[in-house]
């Protein structure tokens, strides 16, 4: 039976048309993906079926019954749930407050909420969520706060439940249990329409999959009939290559020498625990590590952003284990930051205020007092055209842009000065295939020129992919180093758990 | 869409000023009709007695040229992140030190002025620096050690007048002729009103602030302060260095506030038992203002009609000037609520709600 069918959907914002002309059936008891690049026009499609915006042309059925949805109280009604990209939970209050806020049951004016605190541990129970009903949200972590959300739905009786990029908020390990959780849903006779953009999980997890380009179908395909590179080519709409053409290695000398390291982090324990590293020019070394074992604070202390207790730090047998941001930047350092929105941009700056972030008191942008502002554009200019950095203009507010872009502006800004040493962490973190692909390219040629690069990721793959040498890193120290051309991703996660030592024959 | 993100921004605070302001009136007339005062013959009144002669157009002028100067001086700090609301101790400090250079220094005409105007924005600089190191290097929150240095300025200014500047009376001479600020063919030209060259140097201070803010290398580091510390510490950009400039530059601006508000309009100090209240009517400028340059002139603009023509409306139509004041306060709340944000959502499809 088709639990939902969407037939000829058509939505426009003002001139823009995000949907047009799309069908979607999707069947009951499956596990449905919607595919597609960011802006493709997946949340739009999806907040239709929610109800929380009207399609300009095209009907709804659910259940075979034509229906038009008024509102997300509609929408809980037929029995849709959404969990959306950005969770709206009340950060004060309990899971079961929160679950309940809206839907209270009373009796003679009193939240019934025993009653209700009940019922959640026994959905959380019977769809192996592992929620405390009691916790308090800002306690919990945020793969949690989002089972939170699965549960709010299906406390509102919710049969058909659509999850939003639920699994770019997640770790690798949480993907996992969000895919063991799904599963338990369908097995409960419920069915999922889920959103994301990456491959690995879609094959991993799905039945039928979707694939929506610039707001139109590309195809529905089942998920036993296709792969990766398949689903990738519909989705950008030309071949992508996932292998990665590598160059003969020209390692040079040591670039970048951080011997017996000292950083404190929260709680005043050691983040980083008498660390040693080296890099040596022309080379990739991939830090893998699962998160919150020292990688933030390691390269904060590389760039100055942390005090450093103990141990030294050499650039090019400079030493910069004393200097200030502004002088590491100066001696050759360039910084992708893992988290683009704190430290890599002013979202409220323009696109072309964000390129001279750390340039802008430099010839040829600053005079003597004033910054020359023709430059800067002629600069920006020459940036966005060489990154395909996809902007309106160079005078948008960055926020404006997606994600994927405000990426490509950050690693132009950084990788066009040069760097002997480019950090580049969490770098692809959201990104579409289309853009991980540009910027992996960028990272590979940054190496071939002879540079150094620290390449922190959480994505395991990436890490193989891109690096000549791995050190895996627990608890604050180095465990010990691999060759990604012979070890195993599986491998890999063991050594990073800290289960399993890696052979101590560093190379 | 996204292309106009810029100015759907702009236009939104534009919008949000202008729906403030007319909710602001509404209330006040409310207000008037429970009272039992005509709001129409009110605002008229209000309006009339302020623009019309020139006599009150040159009064109206002058009330404005402090309100522009404080406006600047909080928009400066917002613009970094910060909240100064020690303008009203840095102008009170602004006029004490104006006044002292006015009446124990001799100088040439002009220059005389020129000289107690800048002693007096230095004052100003100088009475916010420690809110100012504080919060940089101790990360002492600005707020309370400015409200706290309000008071002392308050005080100590008393304290001065009673013991040294006036002895036994309640104000000081008033100040020499070569440091005044009057110009005698400005007055005439708005028939002997009290306008003086504080709105010249006002516009030039709006001018000045636009020019720092956007054109240079230092409003480039405050702006990128403001917007995101942690990004701008990222970029090398010292954050506590900034956060102290920016208390100084506002110290400044508020110090000129009052420096030329003595030196052109009062030219006297008198003992005050409270706050005159300037540092409020600036942070509601800057705020009505949406901390822009031309936001800031044009609400100086309306808060000092309504000042002035709000006490004329006393006199002409009985109605007592603390409705204004409500005006004042009811614009402020609805600027503060975002008031057209909330009623553009409401017809956008609410994709979060
Ligand atoms: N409320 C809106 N107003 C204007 N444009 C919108 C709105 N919502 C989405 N869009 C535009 O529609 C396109 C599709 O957005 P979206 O559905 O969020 O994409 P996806 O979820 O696939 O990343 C984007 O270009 C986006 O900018
Ligand atoms: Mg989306």
């Amino acid at each position: 039976m088709n639990v939902v069918e969407m037939r000829g959907i058509t939505k426009r914002f003002g001139s823009f048309t995000a949907n047009e002309d799309i069908h979607l059936v999707v069947k009951k008891g499956e596990i449905h993906a919607l595919l597609g690049e960011n802006g493709a026009g997946k949340s739009t499609l999806m907040n239709i079926l929610f109800g929380l915006y009207q399609p300009d042309e095209g009907e709804i059925y659910i259940h075979e019954k034509k229906v038009q949805i008024s509102g997300p109280t509609m929408a809980n009604e037929l029995g849709i749930g959404m969990v959306h990209q950005h969770f709206m939970l009340v950060q004060p209050f309990t899971v079961t407050e929160n679950i309940i806020l809206g839907v209270e049951e009373k009796s003679s004016g009193f939240v019934q909420y025993e009653k209700a605190r009940n019922k959640v541990q026994k959905l959380s129970e019977q769809y192996g969520l592992k929620i405390d009903a009691d916790a308090v949200i800002e306690d919990i972590s945020v793969g949690m706060q989002q089972r939170v959300e699965i549960l709010k739905t299906l406390y509102r009786g919710a049969e058909i439940l659509i999850f939003d990029e639920p699994t770019a908020v997640l770790t690798p390990q949480e993907i996992d249990e969000l895919i063991v959780i799904m599963r338990n849903l369908i097995r409960e006779g419920k069915t999922i329409i889920f959103i994301s953009h990456k491959l690995k999980e879609i094959m991993a997890a799905c039945n039928r999959v979707t694939v929506i380009r610039r707001g139109k179908i590309a195809k529905t395909v089942e998920v036993s009939e296709t792969d990766e590179k398949k689903l990738a080519a519909l989705m950008v709409g030309r071949e992508v290559s996932f292998e990665m053409e590598k160059k003969e290695q020209k390692k040079g000398s040591i670039a970048l020498e951080v011997k017996d390291l000292l950083v404190k982090g929260f709680h005043g324990k050691m983040a980083v625990d008498h660390l040693s590293l080296d890099i040596h020019k022309g080379e990739i070394v991939g830090l893998a590590g699962v998160d919150g074992n020292g990688q933030s604070e390691l390269i904060e202390a590389i760039t100055g952003l942390k005090k450093i207790e103990q141990g030294s730090i050499f650039l090019n047998e400079v030493d910069i284990t004393k200097f200030k941001t502004r002088k590491i930047i100066e001696t050759g350092v360039g910084h992708i930051p893992e988290d683009r929105h704190k430290r890599g941009l002013i979202l409220d700056f323009t696109v072309s205020e964000n390129m001279i972030l750390s340039t802008y008191y430099k010839t040829p942008f600053a005079t003597t007092w004033g910054i020359n502002y023709t430059e800067v554009e002629k600069y920006t200019d020459r940036l966005i055209s060489e990154f395909d950095v996809r902007t309106p203009s160079i005078d948008t507010p960055i926020r404006a842009l997606s994600g994927g872009n405000q990426q490509k502006a950050i690693i132009a800004r950084e990788v066009d000065r040069d760097p002997d040493l480019l950090i580049a962490a969490q770098p692809t973190r959201g990104l579409d295939v289309g853009a991980i692909e540009f910027i992996h390219r960028r990272i590979m040629e940054q190496r071939d020129k002879g540079k150094a690069v620290l390449l922190v990721s959480l994505e395991l793959n990436e890490i193989l992919k891109l690096s000549d040498r791995v050190a895996i890193i627990y608890e604050g120290k180095i465990q010990g180093w691999v060759d990604p051309k012979i070890v195993s991703e599986e491998e890999l996660g063991l050594l990073m758990t800290g289960s399993k030592q890696a052979g101590g024959d560093a190379i | 869409m996204k292309n106009t993100t810029l100015k759907q921004n702009r236009n939104s605070a534009l919008l949000t000023s202008i729906l403030s302001i007319l909710l602001g009136i509404i209330v006040g007339a409310i207000l008037m009709l429970l009272a039992g005062y005509n709001p129409l013959v009110a605002y008229q009144a209000l309006l009339g007695s302020a623009i019309l002669q020139p006599f009150d157009l040159g009064e109206t002028i002058r009330t404005t040229s402090p309100l522009i100067f404080i406006g600047l001086a909080v928009a400066l700090a917002f613009r970094t992140g910060l909240f100064n609301i020690g303008v009203e101790g840095q102008y009170i400090v602004g006029s004490l030190t104006a006044y002292l250079v006015a009446a124990k220094v001799s100088l040439p005409t002009g220059i005389h002025a020129l000289v107690a105007v800048v002693a007096g924005g230095l004052a100003g600089a100088a009475w916010a620096a420690l809110p100012g190191l504080l919060k940089a290097f101790r990360g002492v929150h600005e707020v309370i050690i400015s409200i706290m240095m309000n008071f002392i300025a308050l005080y100590f200014s008393n304290v001065l007048v009673r013991t040294w500047l006036a002895v036994g009376k309640d104000s000081t001479d008033k100040i020499p002729p070569t440091a005044s600020l009057r110009i005698g063919s400005l007055s005439q030209l708005f028939a002997g009103a009290r306008i003086h060259m504080g709105i010249i140097l006002a516009l030039l201070a709006v001018f000045v602030f636009y020019y720092l803010l956007w054109k240079t290398k230092l409003g480039y580091q405050l702006r990128a302060v403001g917007y995101n510390r942690h990004a701008a510490e990222y970029a090398g950009i010292s954050v506590r260095r900034n956060i102290v400039l920016s208390f100084l530059l506002s110290g400044f601006l508020a110090g000129l506030a009052g420096a030329t508000e003595l030196l052109g309009t009062s030219e006297y100090i008198a003992i005050q038992d409270a706050f005159i209240g300037i540092g409020f009517d600036g942070i509601a400028v800057a705020l009505l203002g949406a901390n822009a340059p031309v936001g800031v002139v044009l609400s100086a603009l309306l808060f000092g009609v309504l000042t002035y023509g709000g006490g004329n409306m006393q006199f002409v139509a009985g109605v007592p000037f603390e409705i204004i004041r409500v005006v004042f306060a009811a614009i402020i709340f609805f600027v503060a609520a975002k008031i057209s944000f909330r009623w553009g959502n409401r017809k956008k499809g609410k994709a979060y709600a």
